[in-house]
């Protein structure tokens, strides 16, 4: 069994970077780490390539400075090899364009399974990994927390506001997967020593068939016009203890529709 | 000049950080107060396959510098782990250094693969009640027999004693006044702790309670000629390749303590509010937390230079007493410092910097005392008379 895992490399979240006042995107010059949202992708394709006896697991990812540490820790996990997609024409691209270029990148890898964060930690616009799955005509199942696969077909246990469904889809499929459905295993010394061995292909977009004016600002539909800070919380309501306090709790929850 | 770390040791600090991020403060401390050696702890390295990170790649271990040591003794100091999690590992990590450098294929085909798996554990005997840090005053004797030695003498502060099942064992085969030099006539043995032979008793001390340190009362010991490292006579030379990389490594430990002391004294001085403010606008507590900072970091440039020097097989004899010296004092400073900033609750346990406290007092001490440091700069580097 193949599978490809999409890994995306972020600013350090622990680091918070600064927006550049020009584009109005997030600066990115700085060293980019694995996102721990795609560490749990990465987890679960070395635990489904167990289960299945035998299998590798590829890594795709798409940075606009040719940053590979996080890819190395996927790979000192245990993946066996990744594609970096690497273009200074790339800056800028929006989600739409992200998604066409790892779409022509997962393709070229033949996997029978794709794996992908329900969203990202920097961006969140939580829309990639179903447009990959649009572009490559593949079934897409979102906010998975178990992922079986057994004779072509994946199971899938998806959360749900009321619950769970149970979904089955043929292969090859892509699934996203929820924060914390597997523990991710940290790197051994093993692993850190064997990733340095393992494959890491590095395209442009020439390689992917992609022209300049096809992503970047020029592909992509949509502009940043403008970035507001978002506006300070309101103060809560305090609830002074007169005998009924617990009363007037219940009913500000009720209110919230939480109880 | 080159200050970029390469990949592999960014990689080593991420994930040996990862691993002792499952350790908490908290685990330590209960460790510490229980005198409980940390088996899930030195189980985790092992799983991870961190020990024998610098033995050489064709005897199977990771083919790393000193440098990329150095990286993971800080990290598991600073974790909070301190000295309690460095003393569990590291002999463990680098230990073996004497007997890959002078022991014969015998001795390092019966005991790599236990070393490397972590089965095996070593302890260092060198130091005695007698000698101090004049090694050649050693009276530990090993008297010649059919196929090998019977050892009797005593040793002390020998740490992890309990757990291991062997020692480097310094000893004299030869007595001191009838060799040429003083440093003649020892030998090292790689010794079985025969409990029927040895009476080990740990002795109280000061913090790092999770790793005991040790009297060793030894009495007729046998120890077989196949486990001698290098040639008999031949012992303080043995002893000695080790020591500019130990150096190093705990200068690295007391960098790690400093660490997380600065890392808790920050906290700790943001949150914290008196007379209306955080205590940590006041100058009389921000310099030191600062001055902290600064003294660890020119430390550890002298610790990065030691291990640059060590890597690449040049002399570094004076950097790497430096940078113990250095570090030691920097740690020691730092930890303080964090249970001054913290006021009464510094002296409490549940915030952890007084076991720092404790730890950090150790380096300056040991495995080699700051005046030893001293004295070796003020003789061997800048020519002074000697006193040792
Ligand atoms: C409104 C808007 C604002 C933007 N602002 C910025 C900005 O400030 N700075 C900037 O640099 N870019 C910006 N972008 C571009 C954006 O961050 C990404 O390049 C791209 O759109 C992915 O979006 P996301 O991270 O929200 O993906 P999501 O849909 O949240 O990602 C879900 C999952 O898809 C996979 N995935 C997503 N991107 C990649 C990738 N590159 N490589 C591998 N796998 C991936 C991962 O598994 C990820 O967890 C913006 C885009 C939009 C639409
Ligand atoms: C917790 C702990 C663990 C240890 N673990 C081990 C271990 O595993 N194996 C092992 O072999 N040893 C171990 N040691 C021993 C340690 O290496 C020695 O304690 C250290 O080297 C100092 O020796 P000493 O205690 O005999 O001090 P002494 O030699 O008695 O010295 C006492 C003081 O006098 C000073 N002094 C002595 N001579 C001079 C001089 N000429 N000039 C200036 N100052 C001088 C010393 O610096 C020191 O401050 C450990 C010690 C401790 C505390």
């Amino acid at each position: 069994m193949k599978i490809v895992v999409c890994v995306k490399q972020i600013p350090d979240p622990a680091d918070p970077g600064s927006l550049d006042p020009d584009t109005k995107t997030l600066k990115r010059d700085v060293k980019l780490i694995i996102d721990e949202s795609d560490s749990y992708g990465v987890e679960m394709a070395l635990q489904l390539v167990d289960a299945a006896g035998g299998g590798s697991v590829h890594l795709v990812s798409m940075v606009p400075n040719r940053e590979v540490s996080g890819l190395r820790t996927a790979l000192a996990m245990g993946a066996d090899s990744a594609t970096l997609i690497s273009d200074e024409a790339l800056a800028g691209s929006d989600a739409l364009t992200t998604a066409k270029v790892l779409a022509r990148a997962i393709e070229r890898a033949e996997p029978d399974l794709v794996l992908a964060a329900t969203e990202s930690t920097d961006g969140y616009t939580g829309v990639v990994p179903a447009q990959v799955a649009e572009l490559l005509g593949l079934p897409s199942v979102t906010f998975a927390k178990e992922v079986a696969v057994s004779g072509g077909t994946a199971t899938v246990r998806r959360q749900t506001e009321a619950g769970y469904d149970l979904v089955e889809c043929p292969l090859p499929a892509l699934v996203s997967v929820t924060a914390g459905v597997v523990e991710p295993r940290y790197p051994s010394f093993r692993g850190i020593m064997a990733a340095k061995k393992k494959p890491v292909d590095q395209l442009g977009i020439a390689d992917l068939g992609l022209e300049p004016g096809q992503v970047g600002w020029a592909g992509g539909g949509q502009e940043i016009v403008d970035v507001a800070a978002a506006p300070a919380r309101e103060s809560g309501e305090i609830v002074t203890d007169e005998g009924d306090a617990h009363e007037r709790v219940v009913a500000f929850l009720d209110e919230l529709k939480v109880l | 000049m080159d200050f970029e770390w390469s990949p592999v040791a960014e990689d080593i600090r991420q994930g040996i950080r990862k691993l002792c991020a499952q350790f908490s403060d908290e685990y330590w401390e209960e460790k510490d107060r229980n005198s409980e050696f940390p088996w899930e702890f030195y189980d985790a390295v092992v799983a991870g396959g961190w020990l024998g990170v610098t033995v050489p790649t064709e005897f199977g271990g990771g083919g790393l510098g000193i440098l990329e040591a150095s990286v993971i003794e800080q990290e598991i100091a600073a974790s909070g782990a301190g000295m309690n999690g460095c003393s569990a590992v590291h002999i463990g990590i680098f230990g073996f250094d004497p007997i890959l450098k002078h022991g014969s294929d015998d001795l390092k085909e019966r005991f790599l693969p236990s070393f490397l798996d972590g089965s095996l554990h070593i302890s260092f005997a060198v130091t005695e009640p007698d000698a101090g840090t004049d090694t050649s005053r050693i009276s530990t004797f090993a008297r010649k027999t059919e196929g090998g030695y019977l050892v009797s003498g005593k040793k002390v502060w020998i740490s992890k004693a309990l757990e291991s099942q062997r020692m480097l064992l310094l000893v004299r085969t030869a007595p001191r006044d009838e060799v040429a030099r003083p440093t003649d006539g020892m030998t090292v043995l790689f010794a079985p702790i025969d409990r029927d032979r040895i009476d080990i008793r740990p002795i109280a001390k000061l913090g790092r309670h999770a790793v005991d340190s040790n009297e060793l009362f030894i009495d007729d010991l046998f120890v077989s000629d196949s486990d001698v490292v290098g040639a008999p006579g031949d012992g303080f030379k043995v002893i000695l390749t080790g020591l500019n990389a130990e150096r190093v490594i705990v200068a690295n430990a007391a960098l790690g303590i400093g660490r997380a002391a600065i890392a808790r004294a920050v906290r700790y001085a943001s949150e914290r509010v008196v007379f209306n403010r955080p205590i940590g606008q006041n100058q009389a507590v921000q310099h030191p937390i600062a001055e902290a900072q600064t003294r660890l970091d020119a430390a550890e440039l002298m610790c990065l230079k030691a291990a640059w020097l060590f890597d690449r097989g040049q002399p570094c004899g004076k950097e790497a007493n430096m940078a113990k010296y250095l570090a030691a004092e920097a740690g020691f400073f730092a930890a303080d410092m964090a249970v001054q900033t913290h006021g009464g609750y510094g002296y409490a346990r549940e915030y952890h910097v007084e076991r720092y406290f404790r730890e950090a007092r150790l380096l300056r001490i040991a495995p080699i005392s700051q005046e030893m440091v001293l004295n070796y700069i003020g003789s061997r580097v800048m020519g002074l008379p000697r006193s040792y």
